[in-house]
Order: C-alpha cells, then sequence, then structure tokens
C-alpha cells in the first residue's frame, strides 16, 4: 500500500517538475538526429550506388551507435533523475514527515524505486523502441534479439537505479553523484581494456578488465546486449563497443541481477536503521 | 534513553512520562536536546542506550506510528504540490480512505486558514503558511498523540492563538499534545505540565496548575507606610522593600494576601494598588537553567 503511494508520487514528482518531460525531450531529440544521419547516409549510398551487402553492414553498425548511444543516455538519465531522491530529502528534512507515517521504511525506499522503475522502462521502450523503429523504416535493418537487447539495457539501468539508491542512504547527493558515475566510468574503461586485450592477447589486461567489471558489472550488461543483438559481420569489427572480441557470458549477466539485488538490499537496509 | 552522535552526547539521560490527555510542553535552551527527544519517540532517529514507549508500545513502531501526528521542527514538505495534494498524500501515508479524505482536507484547510491559498504550491508559501499546512498534515488522521516541534514559531499573533486554540481543541477531543517551545509565554496559558531539559537531562518538572500556589510578588502602591506596618509583614513574606510610595514585597502565596492588606490598612496606610504578580514560567526557567553561559 505506502509503496504505492510512494511510486505514484515519485512519479508526480518527476511529472511536475518537468524532469520527466525534459528527459523524453532529450530522448525524442536523439531521435530525430538518428533519422537525420540515416536520411544522409542512405542518400549518398543512392550517390555512390555501394554494393547491397555493403550498405547492410554500415547502415547495421549505424543502429548499434545508436543503440550505444540510447544506452548510455539510459543510464545517465536513470543516474541523473534518482540521485537526489533519497538524499536530498533526508538533508532537507523532507523525510521526517513521511518516515513518521504509519508505513515501514523500507516501503518509502522501494516504493520509489517502483516509481523510477516505471519511468526508466518508459525512456527505454521510447528511446530503444523509436531508434529501432526508425532504422527499420528508413533502412530496412533490424537487430538479432532486439527484445532481448532492450531487456539487458533495461537491467543495466536498474542497476545504476540500485547502485544510486544504495549511495543515497549514506551520502549526499552530490557525493552520492560522483560515485555512482565515477563507478559507471571504470565499468566503461574496463569494458575497453577487456576488448583491447582480447585484440593484443593479453592475459593481465583480461584480468584487469574482469575485476573493473566485477567491482561495477554495468557496462559488461550492454556488452552482452550488443553481442546479441548484431550481425556476426558488424561484430568483428576490432575496436568499437560491440566488438566480438571478449563476451561477456551469462554468468556476468546473472552476476549483474545478483548486484542489483545486493544492492537493494542494503539500501532497504541502511535505510531502515540509519538516524533521519 | 541517551543518544550520541559521535562523541557528542545530544541527549544524556532522559527520563519522563507524559499522562495521557494533557498537554505537555517540554523546554530547555537551544541544543538541550528537545528535537533529538522527539526524534527518538517517534522512530526516526535510534537512542544509543535505553528505550522509551508510546501509548504502551515500543516507540516508533509502526502501529503507535497510525496514533501520532508530527510537525517537524524545519516543517520541510513536497513544495510542488498544492495543499489539499499535501493532505491527500500524508493522508493516504495514513492509511485513510479518499472518500474520508475527500470530505476532511477541507476541514483541515479552513481549520488552519489556508483555503484562500489552496491552488498555489506549497512551494510559494510563507514561512507560517507553510507550518500552518505543517499542523493541518498533522492532524489530519485525528492522531491520539500530537507531537510539536516549536510549532508557533514563525507564525503572526493571529496564527498563535490559532496554534494554541488547535492544542486546546486537541485535548478537548481526548488527544495527547507534546510540545516544544521556546515561548513561555504561550507554554504558560496552554500546558498543563512542562519539564525542563538541559545539556540533555530532565532537571525539572512542572505541575502548572500548582505553580499559583508558590510564592507570588506583589507591588503595593501605598502612602503613609509606617517601618513598623512593614517590619509587621514578616508573619506572611519573605521579603518587603520600600521605595517613596511602592511597596515591593514576596508574599508566601497568594492566600495570604488579605491578612496583608488588613494588616496595612490597620496600620493606618492608604492603599491605592495591590498587584500580585505570579512567579513566571519565565524567572522559573531562568532560576532553574542558570545563567546563559553561550552554547
Ligand atoms: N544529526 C546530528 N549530528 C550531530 N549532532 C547533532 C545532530 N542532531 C543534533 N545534534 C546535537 O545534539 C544536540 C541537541 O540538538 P537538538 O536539535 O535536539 O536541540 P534542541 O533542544 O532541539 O535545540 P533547539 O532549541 O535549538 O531546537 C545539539 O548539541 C546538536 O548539535
Ligand atoms: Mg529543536
Amino acid at each position: 500500500m505506502g509503496c504505492w503511494v510512494m511510486a505514484g508520487i515519485t512519479f508526480r514528482e518527476a511529472a511536475r517538475k518537468k524532469i520527466l518531460w525534459t528527459a523524453l525531450l532529450a530522448g525524442l531529440g536523439f531521435l530525430a538526429l538518428f533519422g537525420i544521419a540515416l536520411h544522409y547516409q542512405i542518400e549518398d549510398f543512392g550517390a555512390h550506388s555501394s554494393a547491397p551487402f555493403i550498405r547492410y553492414q554500415i547502415l547495421s553498425a549505424m543502429l548499434m551507435v545508436g543503440l550505444y548511444v540510447v544506452d548510455l543516455l539510459a543510464v545517465v538519465m536513470t543516474i541523473l533523475t534518482s540521485v537526489d531522491t533519497i538524499s536530498g530529502e533526508i538533508s532537507s528534512g523532507t523525510i521526517h514527515a513521511i518516515a513518521t507515517k504509519p508505513i515501514p521504511r523500507w516501503q518509502i525506499l522501494i516504493g520509489k524505486w517502483i516509481g523510477f522503475v516505471g519511468m526508466i522502462a518508459g525512456f527505454v521502450a521510447l528511446t530503444f523502441g523509436g531508434t529501432i523503429a526508425v532504422a527499420y523504416w528508413m533502412g530496412g535493418v533490424m537487430p538479432e534479439n532486439a527484445f532481448h537487447g532492450a531487456l539487458l539495457v533495461f537491467l543495466e539501468c536498474l542497476l545504476a537505479l540500485s547502485v544510486t539508491f544504495m549511495f543515497g542512504t549514506w551520502f549526499s547527493t552530490l557525493t552520492n553523484g560522483v560515485i555512482v558515475i565515477g563507478l559507471h566510468g571504470l565499468a566503461f574503461m574496463g569494458g575497453w581494456l577487456e576488448q583491447m586485450s582480447g585484440f593484443t592477447e593479453s592475459a593481465r589486461l583480461v584480468a584487469v578488465g574482469v575485476v573493473t567489471s566485477l567491482i561495477m558489472p554495468s557496462e559488461s550488461i550492454w556488452r552482452r546486449a550488443a553481442f546479441e543483438m548484431q550481425t556476426p559481420l558488424a561484430g568483428s569489427l576490432p575496436f568499437s563497443p560491440f566488438a566480438n572480441v571478449s563476451i561477456p557470458s551469462p554468468t556476468m549477466i546473472g552476476y549483474a541481477s545478483f548486484y542489483l539485488l545486493v544492492a537493494l538490499g542494503i539500501a532497504v537496509y541502511h535505510f531502515h536503521w540509519r538516524d533521519l | 534513553m541517551r543518544k550520541e552522535y559521535g562523541n557528542k552526547v545530544a541527549v544524556r539521560k532522559l527520563s519522563l512520562m507524559v499522562p495521557l490527555g494533557s498537554i505537555f510542553g517540554f523546554l530547555g535552551p537551544n541544543g538541550a536536546g528537545k528535537s533529538t527527544s522527539i526524534k527518538m519517540l517517534l522512530g526516526l532517529v535510534k537512542p544509543t542506550s535505553g528505550e522509551a514507549f508510546v501509548l504502551g508500545e515500543r516507540a516508533g513502531d509502526v502501529a503507535v506510528r497510525r496514533k501520532i501526528g508530527f510537525l517537524p521542527e524545519h516543517f520541510r514538505f513536497y513544495d510542488w504540490l498544492t495543499p489539499a495534494e499535501l493532505l491527500r498524500l500524508h493522508g493516504r501515508l495514513c492509511g485513510m480512505a479518499a472518500a474520508k479524505l475527500r470530505e476532511r482536507i477541507p476541514v483541515m484547510l479552513d481549520l488552519v486558514g489556508l483555503t484562500p491559498h489552496r491552488d498555489k504550491r506549497v512551494h510559494d508559501f510563507s514561512k507560517g503558511m507553510m507550518q500552518r499546512i505543517g499542523l493541518a498534515q498533522a492532524l489530519i488522521h485525528e492522531p491520539e498523540i500530537i507531537f510539536l516541534d516549536e510549532p508557533t514559531s514563525g507564525l503572526d499573533p493571529m496564527g498563535r492563538r490559532l496554534v494554541r486554540d488547535v492544542i486546546r481543541a486537541q485535548r478537548e477531543r481526548g488527544a495527547t499534545v507534546f510540545l516544544n517551545s521556546h515561548l513561555l509565554s504561550e507554554v504558560e496559558v496552554t500546558c498543563d505540565n512542562v519539564a525542563f531539559l538541559k545539556d540533555g537531562e530532565v532537571v525539572a518538572a512542572k505541575d502548572l496548575h500548582a505553580l499559583g500556589e508558590a510564592e507570588v510578588h506583589v507591588v503595593v502602591r501605598a502612602r503613609q507606610l509606617s517601618p513598623q506596618a512593614i517590619a509587621g509583614l514578616a508573619p506572611w513574606t519573605t521579603a518587603a522593600s520600600v521605595e517613596g510610595e511602592q511597596l515591593t514585597m514576596t508574599a508566601r502565596s497568594s492566600d495570604v494576601l488579605p491578612h496583608v492588606v488588613r494588616h496595612l490598612a490597620a496600620s493606618g496606610a492608604d492603599i491605592y494598588s495591590l498587584i500580585p504578580a505570579r512567579a513566571s514560567l519565565e524567572d522559573l526557567f531562568v532560576r532553574i537553567m542558570g545563567e546563559d553561559r553561550g552554547l
């Protein structure tokens, strides 16, 4: 019961403060840009009359770039919109009138979490689905396992959300933002290291990449998604965020899901016991 | 209960009993630990040691919170809502049904005088308006105990009277009010009992209805006061002094005043006025707390 009230109010807050609309507008802006890029590329194909096979590969690669940007955008939006929700209410004192109401504290936290999950689902569906629709409609390309890919991107956002919630029960908004963005940056770096190592066959680099993915598995979820979605040829480009050189295993996805639940559990536990 | 923040002791040894159905004033200088004590009673803050029971159940339990209303010290609420929406949110968090809320929200807005501002965002409210909506929020579910942390700190004179009336009305309803306040004149007229907190410890507790039976200061304006007449006041007073036409004395209780008047009249003095001043709560406060040594 309390969960749903809190989820509703979280959603209302995002709508009232125009956070929701701004994020949607950014998503739509991205889709428009993506459409324009595809449009010009397809026009230039006409001029150079490339072979259909090459055209298909180029458009597929552009689609993957687009989806990668969607992934990044979704994760960053998740962190930015949720970074203040716990710590901000604790530091401003609005939590005092809420946490003294007859609902257990975990319902406050989980309710907010559910509210964000709903908004993120909408955002991912719009931008991810929109990108695929634009690419299919304009260039006739379609990724493999698109739905599975979307779910993985959603999972990555939920991971970022839960980690943001967890640190939000400890730190101020600014510190929380620095930590979570920093962690995601670390994962980002680790992903590239791992790819590079797959290429250079440096075992020590692999180890560094794996360890960073264990510390923060967000980027490795994307790499799994990219692997599942792309056509075999695009995946063979050596240095790219979609290269198949070093593919996170399904175990990594299991680890990331476990990580997400543990982060959420710690958030609930610490929020329950801390002084407000 | 005891509460430490790091090595800073916020509440040293709180031991307190609040009678049901009364208005209880919790007094003490800044930083004495009043707000921290309330937070422990509400479960917002976990005591370092000790425990408290509210309405027979452990403080902070969800079941007790159902029967509690709270106006926090810094009265910050979701300010992007309108007052009616804010009350609906708080009512729903208290588990109230939508139909009940529809009928209760206008009543509460009316009670705190915010009906003309019902369509504004709380964001645009002044401090006093914020406090009024906070009071409404604390009372929306007709709680059995209401904790008010400095409810009149930003209010205009009408607002203060409103809070006073609301508090009294809650007592009429059978509720208990736990009041933190620095405005002793208000406490004096509203509270039944008070406790004084100093450095995180309750140093005194008083029944305010009994306060009147204590010593009274009396100022008498009279002519023809003879020194013998003054000396003869000794049985009823602990101190007496004359300055011109003004006699200032401390009577043992207000019961002895008729004797004093009769004695003075019999000694040939012409009495123009006699004004008793109850030993005020402020005097008591200053006496208990000692001089301000800084914080
Ligand atoms: N979160 C906290 N962390 C550290 N110290 C704290 C914290 N909250 C309160 N204190 C300290 O505990 C002491 C009591 O604070 P409290 O807010 O309970 O005082 P108060 O009696 O309500 O004062 P006031 O009349 O100014 O509202 C103060 O010395 C304060 O500095
Ligand atoms: Mg205080």
